[in-house]
């Protein structure tokens, strides 16, 4: 423990002793889970006739190994963003003096000793299947990456006994000794980081290796490690995670809103609701740039999982997760504009929606227009082609970035107007701030669009690195506004209180929307970059000879997509029940 | 006023979306990108009318005032009459026999095999560049002679501009590429080209089903060189750059 720290209560009241022991049960729980499914591996693997491959009765190979990943993947998210979540909240609570925040970073941390055992289980699941129907890739994956298994068993038991004390001492590291929770909240999420650090690799190793001799040995493991996609996989599973915590306890604020009988619940669950959708809302919007980073390092590595990905067997895959963005920018802006409705002086700012709402449509529109489109042979005659000569300007990257970051700046928009929604300015500088903010979002749209539409007139390298420029326009616009918004607000003379608790029932719907849609986009997008494999385990080097490793129909994917969302869902209901059962016996805090 | 009227405006701008989309842009916008626009029109307007609540409360009005029964009677039973018509109306065209071919799902950019072969010799995609360009020399004279052998072979289908209409082109399902287009070529590296072109439609690969296009294995009739030079000159003659990386590169890592 840092020095300093004095264990006087745990996060359920029970003296220091009793945390102390909760956490070496926690350790406890996971060594045996651990050695358990050495045993049950090694058991499989001892008894069975030695193969390449083994078959699993009526679901296959592949699916159950799919279906059991996923759900590690999304509870890992879940135990990973879910910290974040936590630790971000009880900063802004130290910071605003308000203990409401420290309450609900407390609240949603005490479902991580649920949420850990149920990753650990089904992540040793997994392991087990690994083991046992694909031998002998998990024999080369360990044999080669030895060193990062160790790694990965030691950060395991690092972050269950971090985040089990950072939860038992949450009550006894009050006031004064605030800061030593909060170092060991920021602990409990570099150790999660150094996981998915970890874990990533494997991963992206099977996509794009490097450091190997042309037998497939690993020859150089820092390069192996280092690969084409680690990092832009890495930040963009960091980001995702962030916005998926946020909007896993937003849509858990939303079930409680709705469930609630008094309106002191409502006005605390519409407050949790908003705290966890800013969270999710904030991460999402850097989301594509990340996605970007490593579409384009996919490509880079691979034409040909690049084009598989973009524009050959998996390009229509890509509309159904425009589709989903584009529902998920609708979502947000649809929550923060309803939530307007109960700030008095929000009205001030209705008019900008009609503005608003047809830049995200329009966004949409563009983002949703596939390059190639479906079409009857007399339309195809008409077309000359099956691109159309107008709408086939929308179904390339260009515009696809230009529309992106126009909705990214526009609910960037909503959610400033939505700060200051109940307040005036008294500063005397007011209207000059007023003005340059106009102006740099002006600017940055005109950037968007000038690189956007010039776009079309360079070869792929510079435009490539036009987005970079548009990226850039967005991300300056939306800092200098904010560093003029601060200080301009401060002391802002207040219209009238939030009431917290009077937004309309469906405004709780949207927020569940977003959950869904996220783990729904999280599922349909880790098919598609493992899919782009295709019949390879390491992509180029390992060829899948099992009888399973043919490209499935985009249906078939997209069912069991769908299916593990809802498994995921129960699953998490059921954590978030347990938890509720335990708030509401008496001796819980 | 306009507050009031929030339902008919929504109707109004509904359907002025749909003749717009339908009489302003030519060629017609195919039957699947139109059910998306409107879709997603549809879905616009939702949320920004439920995005208020005295826009909900006035766009729902008309419509609780029909099932609630507060509208004139004529009203209610002209939507009544209305639901199972548009029902019986979006049924016959969903089953009504059609004389046009059925939609055809093609992949346009199907991935790059690894490797191909060319005149009997394994030539592998990774890293295969242009060997006219990579020397670095003079352009402008393989460019003419791709210019000949474009004129000699290509002309006929993808025309005089490179626009994909030469004068055979309109006999072919799908027409030929049009390296005009910023969706074609200019999006490719010279390696996918050169195996479009040496391989033609019979060796696209399994996910480019239909195998309809009537590309011509080009390696039967010509050299290795003489391709590379053609593509030189369509990329050349039609103004636009092949995809390349920079100087990082693949396989560095490797």
């Amino acid at each position: 423990m840092p020095g300093g720290i004095t264990l006087q209560a745990t996060g359920t009241g029970r003296p220091a002793f009793e945390a102390l022991k909760d956490t070496y049960k926690g350790v406890l729980k996971i060594s045996l889970l651990l050695a358990l499914t050495y045993l049950i591996a090694h058991g499989l693997s001892s008894v069975l006739p030695a193969a390449d491959y083994r078959a699993l009765p009526v679901m296959g190979n592949r699916v159950a190994v799919w279906i059991f990943a996923q759900l590690h993947l999304m509870f890992g998210a879940f135990v990973l963003g879910v910290p974040i979540f936590a630790l971000i909240t009880e900063i802004v609570g130290v910071a605003t003096r308000e203990q409401r925040y420290d309450e609900l970073a407390r609240e949603f941390t005490k479902l991580l000793a649920m949420a850990y055992t149920v990753t650990a289980v089904l992540g040793c699941v997994l392991l087990v299947l690994l083991v046992t129907l694909y031998p002998k890739l998990t024999g080369y994956l360990s044999q080669n990456f030895k060193p990062t298994w160790i790694l990965y068993v030691v950060l395991i038991f690092g972050e269950v006994v971090l985040a089990y004390l950072y939860w038992t001492t949450w009550d006894g590291t009050q006031g004064a000794r605030k800061k030593w929770h909060l170092l060991l909240g920021l602990l409990v999420n570099l150790w999660g980081t150094a996981i998915l650090f970890v874990a990533d690799i494997w991963v992206t190793f099977m996509m794009s290796p490097a450091g190997i001799d042309d037998a497939g040995n690993v020859t150089n493991l820092w390069q192996a490690v280092n690969n084409h996609t680690w990092m832009p996989i890495n930040v963009h599973r960091l980001l995702a995670n962030v916005a998926f915590g946020g909007a896993i306890a937003a849509a858990y604020a939303a079930v409680r809103f709705l469930n609630a009988r008094t309106a002191e619940e409502r006005a605390r669950f519409d407050w949790m609701g908003y705290v966890g959708s800013f969270i999710a809302i904030a991460a999402f919007l850097p989301l594509p740039f990340a996605g970007y980073w490593l579409g384009r390092e996919i490509y880079q590595f691979s034409q040909q999982m690049g084009v598989s990905m973009m524009g050959g067997s998996f390009a229509w895959l890509w509309i159904l997760q425009a589709f989903l963005i584009g529902s998920l920018f609708f979502a947000a802006n649809f929550y923060l504009w309803l939530g307007m409705g109960r700030i008095p002086g929000a009205e001030r700012y209705t008019r900008y929606q009609v503005a608003m709402m047809l830049v995200l449509t329009l966004g949409f529109v563009v983002w949703a227009t596939p390059r190639s489109i479906i079409a009857t042979g007399v339309e195809m005659a008409a077309m000359g082609g099956s691109h159309h000569p107008f709408l086939g300007l929308f179904g390339v990257m260009a515009a696809k970035n230009t529309a992106v970051n126009l909705m990214i700046l526009t609910t960037f928009l909503s959610f400033m107007l939505y700060r200051r929604a109940n307040r005036v300015p008294l500063v005397t500088w007011a209207s000059a701030g007023k003005i340059v903010q106009g102006l740099v979002i002006a600017v940055a749209s005109g950037v968007v669009l000038f690189y956007g539409v010039y776009s079309y007139y360079v070869t792929s390298m510079v435009r490539i690195g036009f987005s970079v420029y548009q990226v850039l326009a967005v991300l300056v616009a939306m800092a200098v506004f904010v560093a003029v918004d601060i200080p301009m607000l401060r002391g802002a003379r207040q219209i009238g209180a939030i009431r917290w608790g009077e937004i309309p029932a469906r405004a709780q719907y949207a927020l569940f929307f977003m959950a869904i849609t996220f783990t729904w986009l999280m599922g349909l997008m880790g098919y598609i970059r493992s899919g782009i494999r295709q019949y390879w385990h390491i992509y180029g080097r390992i060829a899948d000879e099992s009888a399973h490793a043919f490209t499935m129909t985009h249906g078939h994917a997209t069912l069991i997509v769908s299916g593990i969302v809802i498994v995921f869902f129960l699953l998490v209901s059921v954590v978030f029940a347990l938890a509720a059962r335990h708030e509401d016996r008496p001796e819980a805090a | 006023m306009m507050l009031r009227l929030t339902f008919w405006l929504a109707l109004a701008l509904y359907g002025a979306v749909y003749a717009a989309l339908r009489l302003a842009i030519h060629p017609p916008i195919p039957a699947s990108v139109l059910t998306i626009y409107m879709l997603l029109t549809a879905i616009a307007i939702l949320v920004f009318v439920s995005a208020d609540e005295r826009r909900f409360t006035q766009f729902i009005a008309p419509l609780a005032a029909v099932f609630e029964g507060r509208a004139p009677r004529a009203a209610r039973i002209a939507v009544l009459a209305v639901i199972p018509l548009a029902a019986a109306w979006a049924t016959y065209v969903r089953v009504a026999p059609s004389a046009d071919a059925p939609f055809e799902l093609r992949v346009i950019h199907p991935e790059p095999p690894s490797s191909l072969s060319v005149h009997g010799r394994r030539v592998e995609i990774a890293g295969l560049q242009n060997p006219l360009r990579a020397k670095g020399s003079e352009l402008d004279k393989p460019i003419r002679e791709g210019k000949t052998i474009y004129y000699q072979n290509c002309f006929f289908c993808h025309g005089d501009a490179l626009a994909g209409d030469g004068h055979f082109a309109q006999a072919f399902r799908p027409i030929p590429a049009n390296f005009r287009d910023v969706g074609t070529i200019s999006m490719l590296q010279e390696s996918y080209v050169f195996w479009r072109v040496a391989t033609g439609g019979a060796g696209l690969p399994k996910s480019a089903t239909p195998w309809n296009s009537a590309m011509p294995v080009w390696q039967d009739f010509l050299t290795e060189e003489e391709i590379w030079k053609a593509i030189l000159y369509i990329y050349a003659g039609s103004g636009s750059t092949p995809r390349t990386w920079d100087d990082e590169v693949k396989h560095d890592k490797h």
